[in-house]
């Protein structure tokens, strides 16, 4: 946050009170919103019945179900990122602790005959979780404690990861199977399960920041983390939690993608997802900087980014959907700059007034 | 005599340089057929690709942006060369031509938007990271065989003296690391890129030309991206439109094990052709050992550790105590204030 923006929120804080930041937070969620909306709407006028739910043997079913399904893994992503991000961070690391953790739970649950410990795929799961909880502990420890910069801290796991995912289980995929996984991947419940875990995730995240004071001190750290000391905030070990939280949500995405394929593979799993849950966290109107964030605006925009995967799928061939993924980023990255708001007014301006110039001229002449 | 002093700035790249002998001559001592020259020489031209994108990210990176696009780059400028060669029957050099003006205008995309919007570089050099890789696809989505006579002499053309064949990758690696080089310390354009790394603010105030200067960085990067890729088609000559899938990374860890602080402002273009080439000497240590690929990763991932842990022990050395004490008395001082 610049000064002067500390200045204006000061100055106004106390005449409009709690209001005002309400609003604030509101109109920041307005684009990433509106830019769904949108999105939505097209695809219901271009894909005949885009909306239809139905259910099929038991099962919900449907586009706007599969939207919600596929795009679960970066929208858990997107929870432990903004954090990381509100606190002036960035973790790289999340797709490579994906991988490590689909690799973990495969290896733990093979025979031993087969080089694997042979336990049961629950318990396999588990220690996938916990070593999620440990690379993310690495992490922390390297930015927290060792003064690392984030963007190369977190490089160091997102090449080694993959590396330590390969010598798991090699390079080919690894077939999953048991109780656990096909719960995971097809559950005799009504909804799908990925949704469900998204659910938990974001409620028990959202509960974190708004009943307790951690999302405070993380929006206090991310705003100006010297001043955040001196007020008395444990800088280092608010700094390490969130990397650590961000660890166990990446392990969490990865035992789910692993589940959707029913495959877990040291090299495809969460292959480019760090970039996608970056994106989703700053569509979502949350800072590379730092500072103010905002947990619905990342939800919103990983289902924006899953939304557009989607339409691109049934709309246009596969040879260009990269290309207008990437303009579409571009789109609402300059959206979202107020340089760019700023200059494209200027430009209208000055169009009008030319405009009004010449009506000028000819109402003289 | 005069006494060698090793300057507190020159710490790191020293660290890298003892890192890349030790290295060498271990596996020279594993694999004594290492120590030949044929494999020197060949150490150059299989890394050449490598170096000369790392060379152009380093400016953008000391520059204190970052180039996520590099990768995709070298994948557009493979797939651009072999159809322009062999779908469209261009001559080769013009082909050239048009591939680095490709990488410049890529570059330059990134450098326009970073400048005139104020974007963050991650992000835009994200979105052309999509960009050139979807165009890979446009253009087509099997890799091209490059099978004209051209590309059958571009992969052997090279000086030969005596046994030893200097590549013609090499050649051109030299030919790059030296102007990048002279660029760097010794023109004015250098001078301001070191000064908008360490303090954009202050090299504006000073009246340097940032903008057009950060515009250029990024423009270089992608022409060395470019020139990297058409190299890469000497060693392998077709283009894949999944060519390089996540080197990226590969190149950013070369430019930091060199040495130079992500924050930028500071480091040296010779400290990536040392990162590089500790980069390959791994990678022919793990080939030669015959052991998992895997490893490459890893040590790459540990280097960058130990590599990035010493320098920032080392960065907060001697200002480190200044700030220590400025921190106690701070702090007494507001204890003062509020008691």
């Amino acid at each position: 946050m610049s000064s002067q923006a500390v200045l204006e929120s000061a100055s106004t804080a106390p005449k409009r009170g709690a209001d005002f930041g309400r609003l604030h937070l509101w109109g920041k969620l307005l684009w990433p919103a509106l830019a769904l909306a949108i999105l939505l709407a097209i695809d219901g006028i271009c894909i005949r019945g885009f909306f239809s739910v139905s259910i099929v043997q038991g099962r919900l079913t449907g586009t706007l179900v599969d939207i919600f399904r596929y795009g679960a893994p970066v929208m858990v992503l997107s929870v432990g990122m903004t954090f990381v991000l509100a606190t002036g961070g960035v973790d790289l690391s999340v797709g490579a602790i994906m991988a490590l953790a689909g690799a973990i739970a495969a290896k733990a649950a093979m025979p031993t005959s087969l080089n694997g410990m042979g336990i049961s795929p629950g318990s396999g799961i588990a220690i996938a979780l916990l070593v999620s909880v440990l690379a993310g502990m690495w992490n922390g420890m390297s930015v927290a404690w060792l003064g690392m910069q984030p963007i190369v801290a977190t490089l160091v796991l997102m090449v080694a990861g993959r590396g330590i995912a390969r010598l798991c289980i090699g390079a080919a995929n690894v077939p999953l199977s048991g109780t656990i996984w096909t719960a995971l991947h097809n559950p005799h419940l009504t909804l799908p399960m990925a949704p469900i875990i998204v659910l938990i995730v974001a409620v028990v995240a959202g509960l974190l920041t708004r009943v307790t004071s951690i999302g405070l001190f993380v929006e206090a750290l991310g705003g100006n983390p010297v001043a955040s000391r001196y007020a008395g905030v444990r800088v280092g070990l608010i700094t390490f939690m969130v990397y650590v939280f961000c660890g166990l949500c990446a392990g969490i995405a990865g035992i789910i993608s692993s589940a959707d394929v029913m495959i877990a593979n040291a090299s495809s799993t969460g292959m480019y997802m760090e970039l996608d849950a970056i994106l989703a966290v700053v569509i979502g109107g949350t800072a590379l900087t730092g500072g103010r964030f905002s947990l619905v605006g990342s939800l919103i925009g990983a289902l924006l980014i899953q939304t557009l995967q989607t339409t691109l799928i049934y709309k246009v061939p596969i040879q260009q959907t990269l290309v207008i993924k990437a303009v579409v980023v571009l789109a609402v990255c300059l959206l979202q700059s107020a340089e760019f708001r700023r200059k494209s007014l200027a430009v209208c301006a000055r169009l009008g007034l030319s405009r009004t110039r010449k009506a000028a001229a000819q109402v003289a002449s | 005599m005069k006494r060698l002093r090793l300057d507190q700035r020159h710490v790191p790249l020293a660290a890298t340089l003892v890192v890349c002998v030790l290295l060498y001559v271990l596996t020279g001592l594993q694999y004594p057929s290492f120590f030949s020259p044929l494999v020197l020489a060949d150490l150059f031209s299989d890394n050449a690709r490598l170096d000369i994108a790392a060379l152009g990210s380093t400016f953008v990176i000391l520059s204190g942006g970052i180039d996520l696009s590099v990768a995709s780059v070298m994948a557009l400028a493979t797939m651009f060369m072999a159809t322009a060669v062999e779908r469209f029957h261009l001559h080769p050099a013009i082909a050239i031509v048009l591939t680095l003006f490709v990488g410049c205008g890529v570059g330059y995309l990134n450098g326009a938007l970073i400048h005139f919007f104020d974007l963050p570089p991650f992000l835009v050099t994200l979105a052309t990271l999509f960009l050139a890789r979807g165009c890979c696809f446009l253009i087509s989505m099997s890799p091209v065989a490059a099978e004209s006579p051209f590309f059958q002499s571009f992969g052997e053309a090279g000086l030969h003296l005596g046994t030893i064949t200097l590549h013609l990758g090499t050649i051109v690696f030299a030919g790059v690391a030296i102007v990048c080089i002279y660029a760097a310390h010794l023109t004015r354009f250098g001078r301001t890129v070191y000064a908008m790394g360490g303090n954009e603010q202050a090299a504006r105030l000073m009246g340097l030309a940032v903008g057009k200067t950060k515009v250029l960085v990024y423009v270089f990067g992608g022409l060395a991206a470019a020139l990297a890729g058409i190299m890469a088609m000497a060693n392998i000559p077709s283009g894949d439109p999944l060519n390089y899938l996540g080197q990226e990374l590969d190149v950013i860890a070369a430019v930091v094990i060199g040495g130079t602080v992500l924050t930028g402002g500071v480091g040296y273009l010779a400290g990536t052709v040392l990162g590089v080439l500790i980069l390959g000497i791994m990678q022919d240590f793990i080939t030669f050992g015959n052991r998992d690929a895997a490893w490459t990763q890893i040590t790459t991932g540990l280097l960058l550790f130990v590599f990035v842990a010493m320098q920032t022990v080392l960065g907060r050395w001697k200002p480190g105590q200044r700030q220590k004490l400025w921190t106690r008395r701070t702090s007494t001082q507001s204890i003062g204030i509020t008691s």
